[in-house]
C-alpha cells in the first residue's frame, strides 16, 4: 500500500518551514491545485478543489483526527476528508485525489501526477 | 400444515388499521373480516364534510379491491350475532358458523339515546353513519329547524352539518356548559359566544323531559324546569356506548359502565379474543378517539404475529379542531382537577380569544391548558404537557399575545413538524425519527437526513434538537466539545485559566487525546484568544483558527474574503468614507452596506487582503471583526446630539462601548446598540446587550437576539450611570464567556441558565458568587492588551507570506471568475463558469 512506491517524477514545491505546523497551503503541481498540510503526522497534500462548494479552499480548512482518521475540514461547509485517501468521511461517494508527498533534505516534494485512486 | 384463522368483527376505522397493520408483515392467518355496514370502512371523523361537499367515494378508507388483493375474506353487510367461545365459533346473521383461532372485536361504539319518552319518532336521529347522514339530509329537507341534544365536541359537529343543511340550529345541553369534558367555564362562554355570533343558539342546563307534538314546528321538547323548545328534528349527539353486547354474551369481563377489558396487549379475558378501538376499555378508560385506536391497531397486529415488545402504554386526550369555525384546543388536565394546581389565565374578550394554563403545585409542570379562538399555541403547549419540560419562569408569557414577553421556546419545544433545516426541509420530526434510529451524533444526522448539510445555518438547531431527544430518550448527553476532549467548553475554559495553560498543545497533551478537529481546535482558540488575548496568527495558535480568523476575514461561497472595517457606532467621516470607496475600487471589490451600519467589501482574494488592510489602516482604520466570534457592531441612533427626542448621547456611548469591547473573543459573536430614548431607533432590545437611553441614565437589557430564533432582550437594570453600565456590561461579558457553550449566543445562553434572568441578576449586579471583581479585572485585562490584529499582521512579514494563493507561484485561483451586475461584480454562477477548467 505504499502509495509513493511507483511515482515517477517528484516536483519541488517548498521547504518543509515555509508551511507552518497544523495548517495547510496551497500549491501548483503540473498544473493542478494541490492542498499540503503539514501535520504532526508528517506531510500530506489533497486536491484543493473542494466538490461541496466548487471552490479552491481544502488548503485552509482545519487538520485534525476523527475517529482515528486523520482528516481535514473543508473551510466552508465543514466536511471532513481523509488525509490518506481523499475520502469524505460525511458522503464516502465523494472524494478528492491524492498526491503521495516526500520531504528530502529540508524540501517538500510532491509527485507530478496523483496517486490512482 | 393450514394457516390459523383470524376472524375480525367489525370493518370500521380501527378495524380496517390493524388489516393494513397486518398486510404490511408476513403475518400469516387466513382474515375473515365481518361488516356489518354496507361498505367497508370510511373515514368517520370525516362525516361533517359530507354535508359541505365531500361524497360518500371521498370518505372511502379502503375498497373491497384491497381485500382480493390481499386474500382477506370480506363479508359486507352480515353481523356476527353470537361469539361460542367453547367451540371457537362465531356464528354471523347469515346463519353460517364460522370457526376461528383468534378473533378481534373491533365493533366500535354506538351513538346512546337518552331513554326520553317520543326519542322515537321517525325524525329523531343519530349521528354516527353515512346511513345516518341520508336521513338526516332527507329530514333536514322537509324541516326548517334542527336540535342537537348534547352540546359536546361530536354535538358541535352535528350543528355544524345542521347549520350547513340551512336549517335554524340550536343546541341543547345538559350540563351548564359547553364541551363539558374538554372545556373550563371561561373557555366554554367564550366558544358559546362565538357560536351564537355564528347564528347557533346554545340552550344549556336543559334536561330534555319528552318529546311532544308541536305547535310552529313538528315536534316539541318539553324541559325540566319548564320551558319548551319547538323544532322539526331532533339529532342525538349524547355521548356513546361501546357495542360490547357481543362480548357480554360471551362472558367476556367487561366494565361496570360497558367497554371490553383489555390489557396491554388488546387482549381481552380470553386469551384468544382480542379487542380494539372505541369497543375497548384499557385501564378504566374507553378512547372516544381515533388515534388512541390506531395505536391498539398496530399493538394487536404485532402481538397477533408474535412480536411482543411493545404494549399499548395509553393516550393523550388532547385535542385541536375547528368547530363551527371556531379553533379550540384542550389539553390534558384541563379542568385543573390534579391536586395542587393552579391555573393563569389570559382573555382577550373583543378579540375572541381565552387561554388557560393549568400548572402543578411547584409551577413548574404544565398539566393542561385550554385554548379557545387561538390554538397557534396548542403544539408548543402539548409539548411542554407530553414531554414534562420545565416551564419559563413567567408562565403565563407562554399565552400573552407574541410581541409581548413571550419567551423563545426551548427548541425541545417545537413540535413535530416544525421545520429546522429549510435547505432540505427537514423537520424537528425527521430528525427525531432518525435519532429514534440509531443517529446520535450531528454528522451522522447530516448524512442520514441532509440537514444541516447545504447552508449550515440550521446547524445549531440541529445539534439542539439532538441533545433534547436524547435526554428525552434517556440517553446521557455529553456536553464534551468533541471526541478529543472529555470536557465542556465551560471546563475547558477553567481548565486554560486555572492551569494558566496557553497553548493547544499544552492542554491537548494534559487533558485531551489524539490530535484535536475542527470542533475543538476553534473552541480552544477562542478560549485562548478570551484569557490571554495573544496574537491569533502566532504559529502556535494559526492552525487552530476557523479560516476567517485565519485570513481575518469572512469566507465568501467562492473562495475570495469579505474585508469589513470598524465603524464604531456607525460614525464615520466623510473622508474615510471615501477612503472606502478608494480602496473598493482600487481591488474591485462589490460594496454593500450592512445591517450592521457598516460597509462591506467583498471579493477579495486571500492575497489581497494585506495589500487591501496595509491602505485600511493608513487611513486610520482598524479590524472589523466581522470574521471573529467576537463583537460585532455596536449599533447607535443618532441620539440627543441631532434628534429632537433624545435623551443621552447614544452615538458617543456606543463608541464607546464599540471601543471596549473590540476584539473580545468570545464563545459566538455579540451584538450591541445604543438607543438614545425610549423610541428604541437603534433596535437595542434585539441585541446581546442593549443599552437605551432614560431620563436618569441607561436602561440595560440582555440576552437578545435577531437571526433564526429571535428572542427580546429583557431588561436587566434600570437609570444606571455611564460607570456601572460599563461594570455590569464587563461583569456580564466575562461571566457570559466563562459559561456559554461553544457557539451558543447569549439568547441561548440565557434560555439555558438554571435560575434564569434573576440568577443572574444575582451574579452580575449583587455579586452573589463573589466574582464580579475577577470578571472586571478579566476584562480590563483583555481591554489593555487590545491589539488592532490586522494592523499587527501588515507589520509581520511572516504572517503576510502566509496569504499568498500559493507557496510555490503567484498566479491567482484561476476559478474566482465574476460578471458584471448593477455596475458591480459578482461570483460567476456555475452555468457562467462553463468552458473554464475546474
Ligand atoms: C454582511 C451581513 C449582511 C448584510 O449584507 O447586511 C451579514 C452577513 C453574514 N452573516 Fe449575518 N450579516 C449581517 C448582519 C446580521 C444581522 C443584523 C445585525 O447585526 O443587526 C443579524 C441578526 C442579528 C443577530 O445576530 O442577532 C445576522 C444574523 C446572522 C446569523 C444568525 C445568528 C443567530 O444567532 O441566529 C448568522 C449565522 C451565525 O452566526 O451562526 C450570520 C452569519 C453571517 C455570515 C457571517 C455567514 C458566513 O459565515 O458567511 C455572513 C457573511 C458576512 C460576510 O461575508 O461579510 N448572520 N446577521 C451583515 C453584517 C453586519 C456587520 O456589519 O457586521
Ligand atoms: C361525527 C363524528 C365525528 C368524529 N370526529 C372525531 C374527531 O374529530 N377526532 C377523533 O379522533 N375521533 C372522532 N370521532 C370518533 C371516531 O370516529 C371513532 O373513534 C372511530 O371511528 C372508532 O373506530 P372503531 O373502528 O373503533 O369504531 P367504528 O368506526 O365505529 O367501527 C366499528 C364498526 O364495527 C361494526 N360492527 C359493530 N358490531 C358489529 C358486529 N356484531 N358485526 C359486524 N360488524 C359490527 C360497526 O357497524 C362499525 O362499522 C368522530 C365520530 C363521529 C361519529
Ligand atoms: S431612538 Fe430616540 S433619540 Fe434615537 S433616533 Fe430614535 S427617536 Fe431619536
Ligand atoms: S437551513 Fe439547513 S443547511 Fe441550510
Amino acid at each position: 500500500m505504499n502509495i509513493k512506491a511507483n511515482v515517477v517524477g517528484w516536483e519541488d514545491i517548498c521547504a518543509a518551514t515555509d508551511i507552518v505546523r497544523g495548517t495547510g497551503a496551497a500549491a501548483r503541481v503540473s498544473g493542478m491545485q494541490v492542498a499540503v498540510f503539514h501535520t504532526d503526522d508528517g506531510f500530506f497534500a489533497l486536491g484543493n478543489y473542494d466538490p461541496f462548494s466548487d471552490a479552491n479552499v481544502l488548503a485552509r480548512g482545519i487538520v485534525g483526527d476523527i475517529g482515528g482518521k486523520l482528516v481535514v475540514a473543508s473551510p466552508v461547509y465543514k466536511q471532513h476528508f481523509c488525509l490518506h485517501t481523499g475520502i469524505c468521511l460525511e458522503d464516502m461517494s465523494v472524494s478528492v485525489p491524492v498526491w503521495p508527498v516526500t520531504v528530502r533534505d529540508g524540501r517538500i516534494l510532491i509527485a507530478a501526477q496523483p496517486a490512482a485512486a | 400444515m393450514s394457516r390459523p384463522e383470524l376472524v375480525i368483527i367489525g370493518n370500521g376505522m380501527v378495524g380496517q388499521s390493524l388489516l393494513e397493520a397486518l398486510v404490511a408483515v408476513d403475518h400469516g392467518y387466513n382474515i375473515t373480516v365481518f361488516c356489518e355496514e354496507p361498505r367497508p370502512a370510511y373515514d368517520r371523523v370525516q362525516l361533517s364534510s359530507w354535508f359541505s361537499g365531500s361524497t360518500t367515494e371521498d370518505l372511502a378508507l379502503t375498497t373491497t379491491a384491497f381485500f382480493d388483493e390481499h386474500g382477506i375474506t370480506l363479508r359486507l353487510g352480515e353481523r356476527v350475532e353470537r361469539i361460542d367461545r367453547e367451540a371457537g365459533t362465531v356464528v354471523s346473521s347469515n346463519g353460517d358458523t364460522l370457526p376461528y383461532d383468534k378473533l378481534v372485536l373491533a365493533t366500535g361504539s354506538y351513538p346512546f339515546v337518552p331513554p326520553i319518552p317520543g326519542n322515537d319518532q321517525p325524525h329523531c336521529l343519530v349521528y354516527r353513519t353515512i346511513e345516518d347522514l341520508e336521513a338526516i339530509r332527507d329530514s333536514a329537507a322537509e324541516s326548517k329547524r334542527g336540535v342537537v341534544i348534547g352540546g359536546g365536541l361530536l354535538g358541535l359537529e352535528a350543528a355544524k352539518a345542521l347549520k350547513d343543511l340551512g336549517l335554524d340550529t340550536h343546541v341543547v345541553e345538559f350540563a351548564p356548559r359547553l364541551m363539558a369534558v374538554q372545556l373550563d367555564e371561561g373557555g366554554a362562554r367564550l366558544l358559546r359566544r362565538k357560536i351564537e355570533a355564528l347564528g347557533v343558539q346554545v340552550h344549556t342546563s336543559k334536561a330534555t323531559q319528552q318529546i311532544v307534538a308541536g305547535d310552529a314546528c313538528r315536534y316539541r321538547l318539553e324541559f325540566a324546569d319548564g320551558e319548551s323548545l319547538d323544532t322539526d328534528m331532533v339529532l342525538f349527539s349524547a355521548g356513546i356506548r361501546p357495542a360490547d353486547a357481543l362480548a357480554r354474551e360471551a362472558g367476556l369481563e367487561v366494565g361496570e359502565r360497558g367497554g371490553v377489558v383489555i390489557d396491554n396487549r388488546c387482549c381481552t379475558s380470553d386469551p384468544s379474543i382480542f379487542a380494539i378501538g372505541e369497543v375497548a376499555l384499557w385501564s378504566g378508560r374507553i378512547y372516544g378517539l381515533v388515534a388512541p385506536g390506531y395505536e391498539m391497531a398496530r399493538i394487536c397486529a404485532a402481538h397477533l404475529t408474535g412480536d411482543t415488545a411493545r404494549g399499548f402504554e395509553g393516550a393523550d386526550m388532547s385535542t385541536k379542531l375547528k368547530l363551527l369555525g371556531v379553533e379550540v384546543g384542550s389539553i390534558g388536565d384541563a379542568h385543573g382537577m390534579t391536586p395542587g394546581a393552579t391555573s393563569c389565565v389570559f382573555e382577550d374578550g373583543p378579540a375572541g380569544i381565552y387561554k388557560k394554563l393549568v400548572i402543578d403545585e411547584s409551577g413548574k409542570k404544565l398539566l393542561g391548558a385550554v385554548l379557545v379562538g387561538d390554538t397557534a399555541d396548542y403544539g408548543m403547549l402539548l409539548q411542554y404537557c407530553l414531554n414534562d419540560m420545565k416551564l419559563p419562569e413567567q408562565a403565563a408569557s407562554l399565552i400573552l399575545p407574541a410581541g409581548a414577553d413571550k419567551p423563545a421556546l426551548g427548541v425541545d419545544a417545537l413540535p413535530d413538524t416544525a421545520q429546522i433545516c429549510s435547505c432540505n426541509n427537514v423537520s424537528k420530526g425527521d430528525l427525531c425519527g432518525a435519532i429514534a434510529s440509531g443517529c446520535t451524533t450531528v454528522g451522522g444526522l447530516k448524512s442520514e437526513t441532509k440537514a444541516a448539510s447545504t447552508c449550515g445555518g440550521c446547524a445549531a438547531l440541529v445539534k439542539q434538537v439532538l441533545d433534547a431527544e436524547l435526554v428525552r430518550q434517556g440517553i446521557e448527553v455529553n456536553n464534551h466539545v468533541c471526541e478529543h476532549f472529555a470536557y465542556s467548553r465551560q471546563e475547558l475554559y477553567h481548565l486554560v485559566r486555572v492551569h494558566g495553560i496557553r497553548t493547544f498543545d499544552e492542554l491537548l497533551a494534559q487533558f485531551g487525546q489524539g490530535r484535536g478537529c475542527d470542533l475543538c481546535k476553534p473552541t480552544v482558540a477562542s478560549i485562548l484568544a478570551s484569557c490571554w488575548n495573544e496574537f491569533l496568527l502566532k504559529p502556535e495558535h494559526a492552525g487552530l483558527q476557523d479560516t476567517n480568523d485565519y485570513f481575518l476575514a469572512n469566507l465568501q461561497k467562492d473562495g475570495t474574503y469579505s474585508v469589513v472595517p470598524r465603524v464604531p457606532g456607525g460614525e464615520i467621516t466623510p473622508q474615510k468614507l471615501i477612503v472606502i470607496g478608494e480602496v473598493a475600487q482600487k481591488y474591485d471589490l462589490y460594496t454593500k452596506i450592512t445591517g450592521g451600519q457598516r460597509i462591506d467589501m467583498f471579493g477579495a482574494r486571500v492575497e489581497q487582503l494585506p495589500l487591501i488592510w496595509g491602505e485600511l489602516i493608513e487611513a486610520g482604520f482598524e479590524s472589523g471583526h466581522a470574521y471573529g466570534k467576537s463583537l460585532r457592531t455596536v449599533k447607535s441612533c443618532v441620539g440627543s446630539t441631532w434628534c429632537r427626542y433624545g435623551v443621552q448621547d447614544s452615538v458617543a456611548m456606543a463608541i464607546f462601548v464599540e471601543q471596549r469591547y473590540r476584539g473580545l473573543r468570545s464563545p459566538h459573536k455579540l451584538k450591541m446598540a445604543v438607543s438614545g430614548c425610549t423610541r428604541e431607533c437603534a433596535e437595542a432590545q434585539s441585541k446581546d446587550v442593549g443599552v437605551i437611553a432614560t431620563e436618569k441614565g441607561w436602561n440595560l437589557y440582555v440576552c437578545g437576539n435577531g437571526g433564526m430564533r429571535p428572542r427580546h432582550a429583557e431588561l436587566f437594570a434600570s437609570d444606571l450611570d455611564d460607570q456601572t453600565l460599563i461594570r455590569y456590561i464587563d461583569r456580564f461579558l466575562m461571566f457570559y464567556i466563562q459559561t456559554a457553550d461553544r457557539l451558543q449566543r447569549t439568547s441561548v445562553w440565557r434560555d439555558n441558565l438554571e435560575g434564569g434572568l434573576e440568577y443572574l441578576q444575582d451574579v452580575i449586579i449583587h455579586d452573589s458568587l463573589g466574582i464580579a471583581e475577577e470578571l472586571e479585572t478579566q476584562m480590563q485585562a483583555v481591554v489593555d492588551t487590545y491589539v488592532c490584529e490586522w494592523k499587527r499582521t501588515v507589520e509581520d512579514a511572516e504572517a503576510v507570506k502566509r496569504f499568498n494563493a500559493f507557496v510555490n507561484d503567484d498566479t491567482p485561483d484561476e476559478h474566482i471568475v465574476y460578471v458584471r451586475e448593477r455596475g458591480q461584480k459578482r461570483p460567476a454562477r456555475p452555468e457562467e463558469k462553463k468552458g473554464e477548467p475546474a
